[in-house]
């Protein structure tokens, strides 16, 4: 799960990760509120989504003094900030970050995250502050240093000074940057985090270390022993489908072509949107319904599916396993029935008891088209919707 | 010969008395596997159907003779079972539950390092030899005994695949399903390892996804250590950056996971690579001869 900045930063206080004082704004009255509580400028104000690049695309500005903030969240909030990390729709700004600007002397580059490979959070830091780390690693590989944590033993202090030392910290500097990556450490692993990013951690001119960005993401497997922060879930940052998918339980995520599908099992899932592309169509969604496939989820599969107006046709995968192909039939005939399906069907059912299931499909009155196999049924979904 | 679980497999199945551990127990025990004791602490001494219950896997093990563990229990739980089934000596443990905290499976995998345990899982459908013994949730009837190994990051790709491979005639040494979480107790080169060794196996099939690198890992091993030939498929050619698809492993993150990067590298081993699923089966048919 993904979290706004200033909720990370929120987050990162508790845990004694310092940051530049400031707050959050909905409105342009209230970011002159928060300017005005922070003594003097200037400032910053900072557009909250879920995506980077803002700076690009004009959703961070400075101003000299509170009024100037008024006017800088003006063109701000409600504007459709794109980035290069949003696509060309952009994304609706709901609220800014105000806070103090900063007098920068350094900026350094700090992550957590966890190593697959490893099986251990590895913590990354690097002299580049403020470019992005893969293109960092890409280039100047050497430039990154980097410490696995064996979770028996913690974050050890030696690492932490490796850390600091390996991107030039200054020995006066060492104990604000060792417990600043210390505490970063301490939140990572007590809110289940699968990524603490602080890009740049700055210093600046008062020899303090800040962080004066954070993109903090959570662990969505250990949501349910941190119910305070699956509040933090933002439903404006999600497409409204794949939230309403969410609730159905019902794996959802919107793509931009006009083919939807709809398959059981998530790697099943993706092979078909891959083999809808191969036949030279373009894929709507990745859906996966789930492995019971029951007549209720396959009914939801379809409202959601169908909600998305670019689809022209829908392409059902379904390997019967254990629950048998004649029951998936069955549901997905009722769940046609009920949901009044007006785009063209083609399904494809594989697996125990098939045909039964196929001949309670072709008996069902519906128009479906029953493919023989998966490559008939991409070929026929592309012929479908040219 | 098979990999992993044989004929001398002996199961305990950890929350056994729950809905998908009785199910499942029941499937593999009519499947003829030996399925040989379960644990619910708390309900020690009743019995599912005819397999007795045990409040720790320890007592367990200690009178059923016990070698191999399935674990059904729920996402809060499953790190303590795994290491509990450890603890008792187990030496396969496999591990069906989904939505585990990753920081919990850090914990799980520095107790585990260095032991010789052999996790499989989690967030996977578990181990069959065809003819031998089946521990998991896989669908038994579209396997039959051969000379392909399958290992795979997916459910339901596995299954898809297997059946492919058992209409065109191609029988199966042993599948199985690694996970599809961002840490799983046993990789794609673990398995490379045991079926390049076994007697049985004498073509491999890999199925991967986007996500990780742990297929450029794959490919790299192959390269050096596998004679055996090896036909791959990775889903997701079309997932989108940034997306978790279904699997809580299956994102493509900071340029890192795309499937084109994994195909390259696969081929780059001496992998035949299928492009697209549907084309899989026929493909390894080619490749046996």
């Amino acid at each position: 799960m993904k979290i706004h900045e200033y909720q990370g930063k929120e987050l990162l206080q508790k845990f004694k990760v310092p940051v530049p004082p400031g707050g959050v704004a909905e409105t342009p009255a209230e970011a002159r509120q928060v300017a005005e509580t922070l003594e003097e400028g200037p400032f910053v104000v900072k557009a909250q989504i879920h995506a980077g690049g803002r700076g690009k695309g004009g959703g961070i500005k400075t101003a000299a003094n509170p009024e100037e903030v008024e006017a800088v969240a003006t063109q701000i909030l409600g504007m459709t900030l794109v980035t290069p990390q949003t696509g060309p729709e952009g994304r609706l700004v709901n609220k800014v970050l105000v806070e103090k600007a900063q007098d920068i002397v350094k900026e350094l580059y700090l992550g957590i995250v966890l190593d697959r490979t490893l099986a251990r959070p590895v913590i990354m830091m690097s002299a580049a502050g403020g470019m992005e780390i893969e293109e960092v690693a890409a280039r100047t590989p050497e430039l990154i240093i980097k410490e696995a944590v064996n979770p028996a033993a913690g974050l050890m202090p030696y690492q932490a000074r490796h850390l600091a030392f390996g991107v030039g910290v200054p020995p006066e500097l060492l104990r604000p940057a060792t417990s600043f990556i210390h505490n970063l450490y301490h939140m990572f692993i007590s809110l289940d985090c699968s990524l603490a990013e602080i890009n740049p951690l700055v210093l600046n001119g008062l020899g303090e270390m800040l962080a004066l960005d954070a993109k903090i993401n959570l662990d969505d497997n250990a949501l349910f022993r941190h119910h305070d922060l699956a509040a933090l879930e933002d439903p404006n940052e999600m497409d409204p489908l794949e939230h309403e998918a969410r609730k159905h339980h019902i794996n959802y995520i919107r793509l931009s072509g006009n083919v939807g599908a709809m398959v059981n099992g998530a790697g099943l899932a993706m092979a078909t949107m891959d083999l809808i592309k191969a036949a030279g169509a373009e894929p709507a969604n990745f859906l996966d319904v789930g492995g019971g496939a029951s007549a209720d989820m396959v009914a939801n599969g379809f409202r959601i599916i169908l909600s998305d107006s670019r689809v022209k046709g829908v392409l059902i995968n379904i390997f019967g396993g254990i629950l048998r192909c004649d029951r998936l039939a069955e549901g997905v005939i009722q769940a046609v029935r009920e949901v009044q399906v007006q785009v063209p069907i083609i399904i494809r059912l594989e697996g125990t008891n098939v045909e039964e299931g196929r001949r309670l499909l072709a008996d069902s009155g519906l128009t479906f088209t029953v493919a023989t196999d998966m490559q008939d049924a991409a070929r026929k979904v592309a012929a479908l919707v040219q | 010969m098979s990999v992993l679980v044989d004929n001398d497999t002996r199961v305990v199945v950890q929350g056994i008395t729950g809905k998908e551990g009785s199910f499942h127990a029941r499937a593999c025990r009519d499947y003829g596997t030996k399925m040989v004791a379960g644990v619910t602490p708390g309900k020690g001494g009743q019995k599912m159907d005819d397999i007795p219950v045990f409040n720790t896997v320890t007592e367990a093990v200690a009178h059923t003779g016990a070698n191999t563990s399935l674990i059904f229990v729920p996402p809060a739980f499953a790190a303590d079972a795994i290491l509990e089934a450890a603890a008792a000596g187990l030496k396969v443990i496999v591990c069906i539950t989904e939505g585990i905290p990753t920081l919990e499976m850090v914990k799980v995998m520095a107790v585990l390092k260095n032991t010789g345990i052999r996790l499989i899982g989690p967030n996977c459908p578990g181990i069959i030899s065809p003819g031998k013994a089946k521990v998991g949730i896989m669908p038994w009837h579209i396997h039959r005994e051969g000379p392909i190994g399958v290992v795979s990051r997916s459910g339901t790709l596995t299954y898809e695949a297997v059946h492919q491979l058992t209409l065109l005639g191609l029988g199966q040494s042993t599948c199985v399903g690694i996970g599809g979480d961002p840490i799983i107790g046993t990789d794609f080169i673990d398995l490379l390892k045991l079926f390049q060794s076994d007697p049985q196996t004498e073509g491999i099939v890999l199925i991967g996804e986007i996500g990780g690198t742990a297929e450029e890992e794959a490919a790299a091993f192959i390269k050096s250590e596998v004679t055996k030939p090896v036909v791959a498929f990775v889903a997701g050619q079309t997932a989108p950056p940034g997306k978790r698809m279904g699997h809580a492993g299956a994102i493509i993150s900071g340029g890192s996971g795309r499937a084109a990067d994994k195909i390259v590298a696969l081929k780059a081993a001496g992998v035949t690579v299928a492009p697209t699923i549907a084309d899989l089966g026929v493909i390894v048919k080619q490749v046996m001869g």
